[in-house]
């Protein structure tokens, strides 16, 4: 049997719980806590630990697919989760520019862990405060290269485009060695 | 869709940035801490601004300017209160009362002032309305960003922000490769042309800086006003040691690999 994974991250409240939710056969693992600090009270529950979604392929191979706390306490997980990835997902709330900053910090952390393909998730494309993806690309300096796409993570159809791409990306990368 | 935040989160500088580059037409609405102003641009090039209730017609900006005098304002405005600001601006320079060229430059320079104070900004809510212009009969202009955006960095005092834009000055610079971005059409200072001189991958920020004599603020100062004007990039310099591949997955040959992606895909496309 054989395992691989890939890996979810993003700011905090981005979507990623959401992202594997709409994908894995299995609930996404009961990681989340109620959240204590009032400033970032802007949902009742968060991450603490990691999300863990599971996709079954055949009868020897599993993809899992793990999600990363969004708080900054929990940086130290970043390293550990990262190690051994396929590839890795970083997701944006578009309709809040107050975290884009972030975002793309934790893009640069996860790309020095580890040089691995990876695509980036506009989320929250639903939303009216949605920033287009053009405008995000030029906003999080993200390379004309790498696939930045539009996404609603509780829609499943959009979380498996996003994870087609990124598997595309990875073919890609393996023909040009 | 909305383009929207506060100044806080991105700032005038990355604004004009993403105008710039998207080559957006259309207004920019700034509600500042005491005051709101608003901004047009068309194919990603300055051509208006106003500030708050401040008088922004042709007579406003003529006043400001000293190219009339209060009384002979306040005649325009009794005699030609019909008229639209193009109108006007006909009219004065019919009459041989005023030329063309100083109408002109009236009008860029309380632009510009308008703009270079809102780099200054901190704080505040903005939004971009594509497609929306300003009033009919007002005067535009057309001017590029680049060079506004280098200036507008000069005269930044908030020093933090270059702080939290250009983090690490162990990265190097390389030119951008875009159409239309050319540097020789950019106006710079003698400081931002020795950074230029030496922008290439293989020196890091720290020693174009060293080789200049400049400080830690005053090269972040320069690389902030050339990244944001969309002329450089930051990038990794040569002979930096790339982190050491992490192993991917188990030891299997490419063939099998190649197999094992193939299979996810499957398996995803069938979900
Ligand atoms: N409208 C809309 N809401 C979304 C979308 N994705 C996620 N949400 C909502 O956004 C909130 C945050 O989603 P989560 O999946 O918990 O985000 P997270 O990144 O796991 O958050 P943390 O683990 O706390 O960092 C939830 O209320 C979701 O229902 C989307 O595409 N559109
Ligand atoms: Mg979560």
């Amino acid at each position: 049997m054989q395992t691989v994974k890939m890996v979810v991250t993003g700011p905090f409240n981005a979507g990623k719980t959401a992202f594997i939710q709409a994908v894995s056969e299995i609930d996404v693992v009961s990681t989340e806590r109620k959240i204590s600090s009032e400033a970032e009270r802007i949902k009742e529950t968060t991450t603490v630990a990691m999300d863990f979604g599971r996709i079954t392929v055949d009868d020897d191979l599993v993809l899992y697919l793990f999600g990363t706390p969004g708080q900054k306490r929990f940086d130290f997980m970043w390293e550990i989760l990262s190690e051994g990835m396929l590839g890795f997902i970083v997701i944006v709330d578009s309709a809040r520019p107050e975290t884009f900053r972030e975002a793309k910090s934790i893009l640069e952390t996860f790309r020095a862990y580890a040089p691995t393909p990876y695509v980036v998730a506009a989320n929250k494309q639903d939303m009216p405060d949605a920033w287009d993806v053009e405008d995000l690309r030029i906003a999080l300096r993200i390379d004309s290269k790498i696939k930045l796409l539009p996404c609603v993570a509780p829609d499943k159809e959009s979380v498996k485009a996003i994870l087609l791409e990124l598997l595309y990306s990875i073919l890609e990368e393996m023909n040009e060695k | 869709m909305a383009l929207k935040g506060n100044l806080r989160d991105f700032s005038v500088t990355q604004l004009l940035n993403l105008i710039n580059l998207a080559r957006k037409t259309g207004t920019l609405t700034i509600e500042g801490p005491t005051e709101a102003a608003w901004v047009s641009f068309r194919d990603g090039k300055l051509i208006y601004a106003q500030l708050g209730n401040e008088d922004g017609t042709l007579v406003g900006i003529l006043l400001r300017g000293g190219l009339v005098s209060a009384r002979q304002a306040r005649a325009i405005k009794t005699h030609a209160s019909d008229k639209n600001d193009k109108e006007l601006g006909l009219l004065l320079i019919n009459a041989g009362y005023l030329v063309q060229q100083s109408i002109l430059a009236s009008i860029r320079q309380y632009f510009l002032d308008i703009v270079y104070k809102l780099f200054n900004w901190g704080e505040g809510f903005f939004r971009f309305d594509a497609g929306v212009l300003p009033p009919e009969g007002r005067i535009t202009i057309r001017l590029n960003l680049e060079n506004i955006i280098i200036e507008g960095s000069r005269r930044m005092r908030e020093w933090e922000k270059l702080k939290d834009e250009v983090p690490n000055l162990e990265m190097a610079l390389d030119f951008v490769e875009r159409p239309g971005a050319n540097i020789r059409d950019v106006n710079l200072n003698v400081e931002e042309w020795k950074v230029v001189s030496y922008v290439n991958p293989k020196n890091t920020i720290a020693q174009i800086a060293k080789a200049n004599q400049m400080n830690d603020l005053e090269i972040r100062r320069v690389v902030y006003g050339l990244l944001h004007a969309g002329l450089v990039e930051v990038v990794r310099p040569d002979g930096m040691p790339i982190p050491a591949r992490v192993k991917q997955f188990k030891p299997i040959d490419e063939g099998q690999r190649v197999s094992l992606v193939n299979r996810l895909i499957q398996r995803i496309r069938s979900l």
